[in-house]
């Protein structure tokens, strides 16, 4: 069974190696201070994409992202390590999107993308950590949602059966196709970039790179159609402007603060069974604990 | 997550060698896979990406899923049973992983579905994976013996079983055997016939590092009644077709995770390799030079793990109220580990260059004939590349056991508990200078090198090459240095006693070493600055282990050598 897999991906700064730098004065992410890497949940996602194409040979896996035109980065990244394509939506008109915003601009991109059997995202993306856009993606297309997928167990007859990472436990769950499917950190991670399709790969590059290229590159890329990374803009995938970008975006930032962890009470206890068996008891009361 | 290739800027400077561009551009037949093949790079700026990338990937699987399953690999270790070998958990994951990747039959054609990568970026692979882990170079490395089947097999073999290999099938070389370690003369397993021709293998083999592979090359005696290398031949043996098993896996000291097993073979359908009764002469002697280059490879990548090691505990331990690495013996430690780092990985790669520019040469002669300066060339760096892949692997793997005790000895008390990777790197150290030839054996290799005067040639090339003047200095020590060397060495030879000259051969074989190793890093200082305090350490260095081999031989008379007999 050849399937047709979409991947939503995300370039995002690496809030993980934050410096003091890291955040402008008007509270929004210093971009320029931080790398843009692949949102890290989404390759764990990519990875449970490959292992369906793995396992249904003849299908394809296109990754999606909605960013700045350099997010082909991740789409060229996406391929070496065994994706067939991908798109970058990519627009002026796009630009300081929310949740709500982003989930109806990519759910337009995904309508126009047209045959689909399966959407997976990552859970969350580490920049914004709100774990809303795949799920509103499955709202604004009317499929169901899974969240928190660890593994993709089955899919098969128009169903796919899929592992979720509870708070205590895992659960089970199969769903009709098509769905979307968010996965958690806790996968598998993402297989490694192959040798082969980096060196077949590496002059991948989207219209607006290609525009900046010596016209013997531009040639190369336009010789070979798998070098060509496709962009689509707003217009494209027919959004609404008043729900994208800034416009469409309800959410308003009011202030960012820096948050100072500080004692305000403190307690000493004598070092005998007594005491520490109150205090495991009052922990296990307000729930710090248990 | 710690990328072991870009962290490390002496591999780039190693990569980009001015000999790059002919290796190249010879192993790329001027660029004409371009046409063919889609992942063929287009001219030398291409190629030389394409290794960086690679490179790249190699690095960060290394830094990351490789060398953060190094220890429990080790503490696992491989195990048998039901007559096979079974891999560490960690092993298993590292292997999936380097399929993926893409990064088995690195050398081998595109044809074979191979990157076709030159000799030196698959060795510096080996470099990076070693210091991730040294006994899984092993099971990548030993990828290398798809060289030999490229080299001597048929077409119908190659076609069979290096895309095998390519896709990530694993390999042994069967050599060894109870009675036969060193002297492979001496190898008893039986190859005989079926009346239809089909060869079947009977015995046993001993210490096969990987030796429940897919595919295996084993040494075996084809012609009944002889007792030397001349009756011994080349076979496959596809674990497919079954008929052998693994008796036992050896607890050994280190690479744990690398299996180390005891074959039976039980009438074993077997291929042979090219023509009988060159098994040994021929196809392992080339074998094992490969072999011993990826040695010399992987005790780089040991020598580069445990100064990384001491040098990040040196920084961090407090004695005394400060950091133990601004006490002088400390820090001297540690600037003659790097030294011997740098050197032994400096003559790595200029090895690994001298072969590749041989082996592809001999690659062309397959498809045309070469022109006589070619066919000079390749001779030329024939001789050079036998020369010096001895003297890499026996030098290379006495420094890495060297800096790996070192290393525990900075991290004092503590490197002698099991809590530090220093441990496990001194186990694991210790095989480099005993497996595929003992370091004794490399010095018989090379003797005759110091003998002929293939060293000292290549020494004049080197002082024959200008370099800034503040290198100037050490480039006259070394001068100074290959005096005394030739002095020596005269006064061996004219003893005329080869028993003397076998006595006296580490101590020759060592001077000249020293005296290579020096002008390389003096070279290398003189392209990048970087180098020039283990050019000028390792000089110090070698002046002292020059003197004293040379004082040595100068004040010994051949009649004490009758107090040298146990």
């Amino acid at each position: 069974m050849s399937l047709n897999i979409i991947v939503l991906a995300k370039q995002v700064p690496d809030t993980r190696n934050v410096g003091k730098d890291a955040m402008k004065e008007d509270g929004t992410i210093n971009r320029a201070a931080l790398p843009a890497i692949f949102n890290p949940e989404d390759l764990n996602a990519l990875e449970q994409a490959l292992r369906i194409k793995d396992n249904n040979p003849g299908s394809t896996v296109t990754l999606l992202t909605m960013g700045l035109p350099r997010a082909s980065e991740i789409i060229r990244e996406a391929i070496y390590r065994g994706a067939d394509g991908g798109i970058v939506l990519t627009d002026r008109t796009l630009g300081g999107a929310d949740t709500l915003a982003t989930s109806y601009s990519l759910a337009q991109a995904v309508k126009k993308f047209g045959n689909y059997d399966i959407i997976l995202g990552g859970r969350q993306a580490i920049d914004g950590d709100t774990a809303q856009v795949g799920p509103q993606i499955a709202e604004k297309l009317g499929i169901p949602q899974v969240t928190y997928a660890e593994e993709v167990i089955d899919l098969a007859d128009g169903y796919v059966t899929v592992k979720r990472r509870l708070e205590h436990g895992v659960e089970t769950v199969k769903s009709p196709l098509p769905c979307v499917v968010t996965v958690n950190g806790s996968a598998p991670d993402c297989r490694p970039r192959n040798a082969r399709r980096l060196m077949k790969y590496k002059y991948a590059v989207s219209p607006s790179e290609k525009a900046k290229l010596a016209p013997e590159a531009q040639a190369f890329a336009d010789a070979r159609p798998y070098l060509n990374i496709q962009e689509w803009s707003a217009a494209y995938v027919e959004a609404d402007p008043e729900q994208i970008g800034l416009a469409g975006s309800p959410t308003k930032v009011k202030a960012i603060e820096n948050v100072v962890f500080t004692a305000k009470e403190s307690l000493c206890l004598e070092n005998n069974d007594e005491q520490i068996e109150n205090l495991v008891k009052e922990l296990i009361a307000n729930h710090t604990i248990g | 997550m710690a990328n072991f290739y870009t962290d490390n800027p002496d591999l780039k400077h190693h990569l980009t060698h001015p000999l790059m561009q002919k290796i190249v551009a010879l192993k790329e037949r001027d660029y004409t896979d371009a046409e063919k093949f889609d992942y063929a790079p287009q001219n030398f700026e291409d190629a030389m990406d394409n290794f960086d990338k690679v490179l790249e990937i190699v690095g960060e699987l290394c830094g990351g899923l490789i060398a953060e399953n190094a220890e429990g690999v080790d503490h696992q270790g491989a195990s048998c049973a039901n007559g096979h070998a079974i891999y560490a958990d960690g092993t298993v994951a590292n292997l999936e992983a380097c399929r993926q990747a893409g990064l088995m039959g690195m050398a081998m054609p595109r044809r074979f579905g191979g990157l076709n990568f030159p000799i030196t970026p698959y060795i510096m692979a080996a470099d990076i994976v070693s210091r991730a882990d040294t006994g899984f170079e092993n099971l990548w490395g030993l990828q290398d013996c798809a060289e030999t089947i490229y080299e001597f097999a048929d077409e119908d073999q190659k076609q069979r079983y290096i895309p095998r290999v390519c896709a990530g099938e694993t390999m042994s070389m069967d050599l060894t055997e109870p009675d036969a370690g060193s002297d492979l003369q001496s190898v008893m397993l039986k190859a005989s016939q079926d009346e239809d021709g089909t060869w079947r293998l009977n015995g046993v083999k001993r210490f096969i590092t990987n030796g429940d592979s897919d595919i295996h090359l084993v040494l075996a005696r084809s012609e009944e009644g002889t007792k030397d290398g001349r009756g011994l031949s080349m076979f496959i043996y596809d674990k497919r077709n079954g008929g052998v098993t693994v008796r036992r896996i050896e607890n050994k000291m280190g690479i744990k995770g690398s299996p180390t097993c005891e074959l039976v073979y039980k009438n074993a359908k077997a291929e042979l390799v090219g023509n009988r009764r060159l098994g040994l002469i021929k196809y392992v002697m080339a074998l094992m030079n490969g072999a011993r280059l990826g040695i010399a490879a992987q005790s780089v990548g040991v020598s580069e793990l445990a100064w990384r090691e001491a040098l990040a505990y040196a920084k961090d331990r407090r004695q005394f109220g400060k950091a133990i690495i601004e006490f002088p013996a400390v820090a001297e430690m540690l600037s003659v580990m790097k030294a011997k780092l740098d050197a032994s990985r400096s003559l790595l790669y200029e090895c690994s260059r001298f072969v590749d520019m041989y082996k592809i040469y001999e690659d062309i002669a397959k498809e045309r004939s070469l022109t006589p300066e070619e066919k000079a060339e390749m001779k030329h760096y024939s001789k050079l590349a036998d020369a010096l892949t001895p003297m890499a692997k026996g030098m290379g793997s006495e420094y890495c056991n060297q800096n790996a005790y070192d290393c525990i000895q900075i991290h004092g008390g503590s490197g002698f508990m099991k809590d530090y990777a220093c441990e496990r790197l001194y186990r694991d150290a210790r095989i480099t200078s005993i497996y595929e030839g003992t370091t004794q054996l490399q010095v018989v290799a090379a003797i005759r090198h110091v003998t002929t005067g293939t060293y000292k040639s290549l020494i004049d090339s080197y002082a024959a090459v200008d370099v800034r003047p503040e290198l100037q200095g050490l480039k006259d020590n070394l001068a100074a240095m290959t005096q005394q060397m030739v002095k020596a060495v005269e006064a061996v030879t004219a003893v005329g006693d080869t028993h003397y000259t076998d006595f006296m051969a580490r101590r020759m074989v060592e001077m000249c070493g020293c005296i290579v190793m020096g002008y390389l890093l003096v070279l290398d200082a003189n392209r990048s600055e970087s180098f020039t305090a283990s050019a000028t350490v390792y000089n110090k260095l070698a002046q002292a282990e020059v003197a004293k081999h040379a004082d040595f031989i100068a004040n010994f008379k051949p009649e004490q050598l009758a107090f040298y007999k146990a």
